[in-house]
């Protein structure tokens, strides 16, 4: 990209006088080059943050000050049962790589690990080299965060946690939905706006009487309050889906309402069907709300280790081994791995879902 | 007979909003009033017996702790500092990807939305050793420009400009709505303003944004409310120390200390209804204000 800025804004101080058309032409190729160029750094900026994880994720458990960022390893020669470091060191022919054997304050000993049999004194400190480093990716980093974490637990209990809040999220949303894009109720609007009104305003009021509430009923400690909340219709996939519904011509339902069909009925065999791309949207808005899900397992699954999802186990597990960065960026990749393959898979649906609960309101 | 179809059909609906009516009363109205009653106990949950109506004593104790006023200031300043920047950066993606000069703009929006979707705990983690003081890639690149890198997660005045920065992957569906936004806009307005000799600058600052002002204004309130429960990234970072000299105490993690570290559920309540109040009173003013510079271009809707 940014070689075709550079062109075209060399042969631009040329064309602007003399051919107008032209000019706007490579006016357009400066333009593209330069918005295309600013997009590409904006996003190399704004996901370094990844790159970061990634490297460290496959690095070493020490690191040196003087290690490099890419994954490696102190490149090193064995020779005789002995390991000896290899350095950078100028010698009057260039640089060249030599294993350091005898450390002097002054002078040193190195030898070439091709020819070992030949040593070569240096003259000046061994510190100020530089060292070798050698590419190597620690892959077996992800298999010991993995065991560390339990994280098959983990996912175990978190996919889990997310299909069959899904399943509630989704049948209970559409059931509403219908009901409100539908029917004639007296106070229909008032209701609406209630539960509008419910997505706006901070639900975190009710979390102190609402573990009260579990309490008495004996399900701390268990999934269900993680479970049972999201088969009542959560206000933001109503939303969602009501305004999808309002979309679909209501000739269709009537048919069928003359041919017989109950509303149950109409609902599964007219409504549903015509509405994939927002039920499937509502179902991907539940997933990734209970793979994010934080508080709420923190508090109801205080102490029971083997129900944790990822985030509440991964947070624990941050708290515990902060000295072992490495397998900490591990572990985050690996929760992260998931929800951004579904995302690749999903993408139009999701952002379209996204742009329904946003514009039109 | 029109009035026993009339009464069919309610009935027929009221069974299909049943879910979320129960699910209303069980789950939000239900514990909304229980915890305003709480809030004037002295309700342990450990011993619910022993409850006491103490009057307003929850309520004074939250207008004179110094705690809660020490959450007020800094969840304030996350608010000044994240809010501003989960419009003005989402808008700058948006209008690149509305821009007809963008080459693979699919591409681009995906990478642009991609944080969002990474999971919280995960997020927090990874800005955690991207924002550390040695081994950090953040001030590795400050200490390569020869700027001295801040320690900061450690030191309580880098604390809320750290976490605002944390705060910037989460502004894609921000990012979505403000592009769907750029989309409706009608072309002929551009077009207009063309002819007329409008350049870029004035056509973005007199038609886009007050076009898409209603979009503006519907993620300031999201982006507000957000800044209001924001608990995840500052519990994951600092657990239960609530930072450096208190510096990452927001109202929300003042709340789940009383309520669910020492377990003080009666001036929990109250704190939590104080947040409550507080967030309509800044809703119903942000709504108010909307009058002024929000433009809807379908009339009164």
């Amino acid at each position: 990209m940014a070689a075709v800025t550079g062109v075209a804004s060399e042969r631009r101080v040329g064309a602007v006088a003399s051919a107008p058309v032209l000019s706007r032409h490579l006016r357009g190729l400066v333009l593209t080059g330069t918005i295309s160029l600013f997009a590409i750094m904006l996003a190399t900026v704004y996901l370094m943050p990844l790159g970061y994880a990634a490297s460290l994720s496959v690095r070493g458990a020490s690191v040196e000050a003087d290690q490099p960022l890419w994954p490696s390893d102190p490149a090193q020669f064995t020779y005789n049962g002995e390991t000896y470091d290899l350095y950078n060191v100028p010698l009057g022919d260039g640089v060249r790589r030599l294993a350091l054997v005898r450390k002097g304050r002054e002078q040193s000993t190195f030898v070439d690990p091709n020819d070992p049999t030949q040593s070569i004194e240096w003259q000046g400190r061994w510190r100020t080299l530089d060292r070798v480093w050698m590419f190597s990716p620690h892959w077996s980093n992800f298999v010991e965060a993995w065991q560390i974490t339990n994280f098959g637990r983990l996912f175990f209990n978190t996919v889990a946690i997310a299909l069959i809040g899904t399943v509630g999220a989704v049948s209970s949303a559409v059931v509403v939905a219908y009901g409100f894009s539908r029917f004639r109720i007296p106070g229909k609007a008032l209701l609406f706006t209630i539960l509008v009104g419910t997505i706006i305003l901070p639900q975190q009021v009710t979390i102190v009487p609402t573990y009260a509430l579990f309490t008495r009923l004996g399900w701390v400690g268990t999934w269900l309050p993680l479970l049972v909340p999201h088969f009542f219709g959560n206000a933001y996939n109503v939303f969602l889906l009501r305004q999808f519904f309002m979309s679909i011509p209501r000739d269709m339902d009537e048919a069928a309402m003359i041919d017989g069909a109950g509303p149950f009925r109409t609902l599964l065999s007219v409504i549903v069907p015509q509405a994939w791309p927002a039920i499937t949207a509502v179902c991907l808005f539940h997933f990734f709300f209970a793979w994010n899900d934080f508080l709420a397992p923190l508090v109801y699954l205080v102490g029971h280790e083997e129900l944790w999802p990822i985030s509440v186990g991964m947070s624990y597990f941050t708290g515990q081994y902060s000295q072992l960065p490495h397998l900490i960026q591990a572990t985050a990749l690996m929760a992260l791995a998931l929800p951004v393959a579904v995302f690749m898979l999903a993408q139009r649906v999701f952002v379209q879902g996204v742009v329904v609960t946003g514009v039109d309101k | 007979m029109r009035s026993s179809l009339a009464r069919r059909e309610s009935t027929w609906g009221l069974l299909f909003l049943a879910p979320w009516l129960i699910g209303f009363v069980l789950f939000f109205a239900g514990p909304m009033l229980a915890s305003l009653g709480a809030s004037f106990t002295d309700l342990v949950l450990v011993r619910p017996e022993a409850t006491h109506f103490v009057g307003l004593e929850n309520w004074s104790r939250l207008i004179g702790d110094p705690l809660v006023r020490k959450s007020l200031l800094v969840t304030g300043n996350f608010l000044l500092i994240a809010v501003p920047i989960s419009l003005a950066l989402p808008l700058l993606m948006a209008v690149l990807l509305n821009s007809v000069h963008l080459v693979a703009k699919s591409l681009f929006r995906a990478l642009f939305f991609l944080p969002v979707l990474i999971p919280g705990v995960a997020a927090a983690v990874i800005w955690q050793g991207v924002l550390n003081i040695q081994t950090g890639w953040v001030d590795l690149a400050l200490r390569g420009v020869g700027l001295p890198g801040p320690d900061w997660l450690s030191q309580p005045q880098w604390v809320i400009p750290a976490l605002s920065l944390i705060s910037t992957w989460s502004v894609g569906n921000y990012m979505v709505i403000m592009l769907a936004g750029l989309q409706n806009v009608p072309s002929e307005l551009y077009d207009a303003a063309k002819v007329d000799g409008a350049n870029a600058f004035y056509r973005f600052f007199k038609i886009s944004i007050p076009m898409i002002s209603p979009v503006i204004f519907y993620n300031l309130v999201l982006a507000t409310i957000a800044a209001f429960q924001y608990f995840l990234t500052a519990y994951v970072i600092y657990q239960n120390t609530a930072g450096p000299n208190n510096s990452a105490l927001f109202y929300m993690m003042n709340l789940y200390k009383e309520g669910f570290v020492y377990y003080h559920m009666g001036y929990a309540s109250a704190l939590a209804w104080g947040l409550f109040i507080v967030g309509l009173a800044i809703t119903i003013g942000l709504f108010a204000s909307a009058r002024r510079w929000v433009y809807y271009a379908g009339g009164d809707r």
